[in-house]
């Protein structure tokens, strides 16, 4: 089929786009923007019973530079929004960002003058995982998700360009 | 019960007050053996030097703000709440205050820890403290217009410090 056939076992033929996104989507590098109760169950995520490292992505970076996927781990108000825009804003393309929570979903009961009303509002966002807080199910689910989008994407062209 | 606690003859806190602020005092009640005065404001400071330096209030507990619109005039109750280490006492200490002369003196000279709580009362409330400090918002970002916990803020009023121009992609 492929040029394997001609050289025989020392070449492996991908495409380009499986090749990086295979490495992309079993490395991501978080960053996580906790800001509230959410923050618990986050963290039980990371512990031994969940294990968010069997995903490859168990390694959080507190600089965005360093980091793919922002989680927003609770509830934003109003004047932390302009922290967040800029949080977002430094982290290097490509980045994914996951609204954790109903808080940073929509607000959650949050429904008043201080809270933003779903972090969307301020950063664009990929995945959403509902729940007050979530279950650590919920969240590994939501990270299989980001995998299966990363998955089809392509390296040649960034996103909203 | 008060009048063995106190410590002090046979009166109650409010007799104290009473006879210390002729004139200033509006109400008195009690509740499970706390007791509540509403001053006028204009005793405010006076009534707190006493609580503090004769009646052994060393400490100011919390200090919040009501608005009652609607309901009753004037609009406004301060609310003081004081606790006596040496006595064992709570005092609960209210003054009305009407929009037009939402100011009252501030208690940061006597408790530091009136500092931050008058902030938050003026951020919510838009009351003012004679002798403040430092007199600006605690909670709500510098450009945010009005006073949130005020009755007549609209429940839905938002104020977005960043514009929606970006939408999900999903």
């Amino acid at each position: 089929m492929g040029l394997e056939t001609v050289f025989g076992k020392s070449f492996l033929t991908s495409r380009v786009d499986d090749a990086v996104n295979w490495a992309r989507k079993y490395s991501f590098f978080q960053y996580p923007f906790v800001t509230a109760c959410c923050g618990m169950e986050f963290m039980s995520v990371w512990a031994s019973t969940y294990d968010i490292a069997r995903f490859g992505a168990e390694f959080p970076r507190f600089s965005p530079k360093q980091a793919d996927v922002l989680f927003v781990v609770g509830t934003v108000n109003e004047k932390l929004a302009p922290v967040l825009k800029r949080v977002y804003d430094q982290m290097a393309e490509p980045k994914w960002v996951v609204a954790f929570g109903v808080c940073a979903t929509s607000g959650g009961f949050y429904d008043n003058y201080a809270t933003v009303q779903g972090i969307d509002k301020v950063i664009p966002v990929d995945v959403y995982i509902p729940g007050c807080p979530p279950r650590p199910q919920a969240i590994l689910d939501a990270l299989m998700k980001l995998q299966e989008k990363v998955s089809t994407e392509t390296v040649l062209k960034y996103k909203g360009k | 019960m008060t009048k063995e606690q106190s410590g002090k003859g046979t009166m109650t806190i409010t007799e104290k007050i009473k006879e210390k602020l002729p004139g200033h005092l509006l109400d008195s009640g009690g509740f499970r053996g706390d007791e509540t005065v509403t001053l006028r404001k204009e005793a405010l400071i006076d009534a707190a030097n006493y609580l503090k330096h004769g009646l052994k209030f060393e400490f100011l507990m919390d200090l919040t703000c009501v608005d009652y619109l609607g309901v009753k005039e004037p609009r406004f109750e301060m609310v003081y709440h004081f606790y006596s280490f040496e006595n064992n006492l709570r005092l609960r200490v209210k003054v009305p205050l009407s929009l037009e002369e939402s100011a009252v003196d501030s208690l940061s000279s006597l408790w530091l820890s009136a500092d931050w709580y008058e902030r938050e009362v003026y951020d919510m409330f838009g009351i003012n403290f004679n002798g403040h400090p430092d007199l600006r918002r605690i909670l709500m970002y510098d450009g945010f217009a009005g006073h949130p916990l005020r009755k007549d803020y609209p429940l839905k009023k938002r104020q977005p410090r960043i514009a929606e121009s970006v939408k999900s992609k999903t």
